[in-house]
């Protein structure tokens, strides 16, 4: 599962970015609907059920929607395909490709079990191992809705003003599109 | 058939990070750069949820959470900035929106 699951996420991914047959930016949204499904996906394998619903109703659903719609009003006509000057693809590609090469090498130097425990001593190793062994200490974590519910809203140490302001910030967003979007900018 | 660990679902989420860096890099469309780093997010979730599910702790999803909500409230304005900006200038590719060169 998780294999099909990862291996459509970059699939998909790589057909928003560069996709052979087409420029159209619809294309490239309806890839990106699969991309946000086949993670919603690997969020349920890691128990995290909540997030996955969240993750389809507001990528796949809200965001996905949005997006469409801003397409069709611009009305962006098929642009005669400007040839992407090589120059900057083939930097860009090879940066990346930089990039993932050592944040591939560091996961693998770092998660290698007997590297962790012959380099590093005392809390680091044990906490490493608890972090590579997975859950042998607390049982299976679930993020189901009532787990997250409770660490949210927790008395102890919730999340309770983090959210009041995340309301504020939705807010101004709100105010902030309804202004950006009036007839006449000034 | 082997267990995914916690460095496969980062490997996973360190390639969904590098497409979304090279669209932002190689892609002239405004739209798609835009996708592009929605992708680059999406891809912290999943490293964020991962760490969150083998290290028994939830507060990395409490974390996903909040992104989410940030990052639907960045879209809204985002766009409505990109259809704005499509308004004065008739055009949504980014070499067309060179006013701020030197």
């Amino acid at each position: 599962m998780f294999n099909i699951f990862a291996v459509l996420a970059v699939l998909s991914a790589l057909l928003v970015v560069v996709n052979p047959l087409s420029r159209n930016p619809v294309t490239s949204a309806m890839f990106l609907v699969t991309t946000m499904i086949s993670i919603s996906g690997l969020f349920v394998l890691l128990n995290a059920y909540f997030l996955a619903a969240v993750q389809i109703l507001v990528y796949a659903g809200a965001v996905m929607v949005l997006f469409l719609f801003v397409i069709m009003l611009l009305d962006v006509e098929e642009t005669a395909r400007r040839k992407l000057r090589i120059v900057s693809l083939t930097m860009g590609l090879l940066s990346v490709a930089a990039l993932f090469g050592v944040y591939k090498s560091s996961i693998e130097t770092t998660y290698e079990k007997d590297v962790v425990s012959s380099q590093i001593d005392g809390f680091w190793s044990e906490h490493f191992e608890s972090i590579s062994s997975g859950e042998k200490e607390s049982g299976v974590t679930v993020g189901s809705t009532q787990a997250l519910g409770h660490e949210l809203f927790s008395n102890v140490n919730g999340f309770i003003l983090p959210f009041e302001i995340v309301s504020i910030l939705l807010l101004v967003a709100m105010i902030g599109v309804i202004l950006l979007s009036k007839k006449e900018l000034k | 058939m082997i267990e995914p660990t916690l460095s496969h679902y980062l490997l996973v989420s360190g390639a969904l990070f590098s497409i979304g860096l090279l669209g932002v890099i190689v892609r002239r469309n405004l739209l798609i750069i835009y996708m592009s780093l929605e992708l680059m997010l999406n891809s912290a979730n999943v490293a964020l949820v991962a760490m969150s599910r083998f290290n028994g702790n939830l507060d990395g999803q409490v974390m996903v959470f909040f992104i989410i909500t940030v990052a639907a409230a960045e879209v809204a304005v985002g766009l409505a900035l990109i259809v704005a900006l499509y308004r004065k200038r008739q055009t949504t590719e980014v070499e067309d929106l060179a006013s701020m060169k030197l």
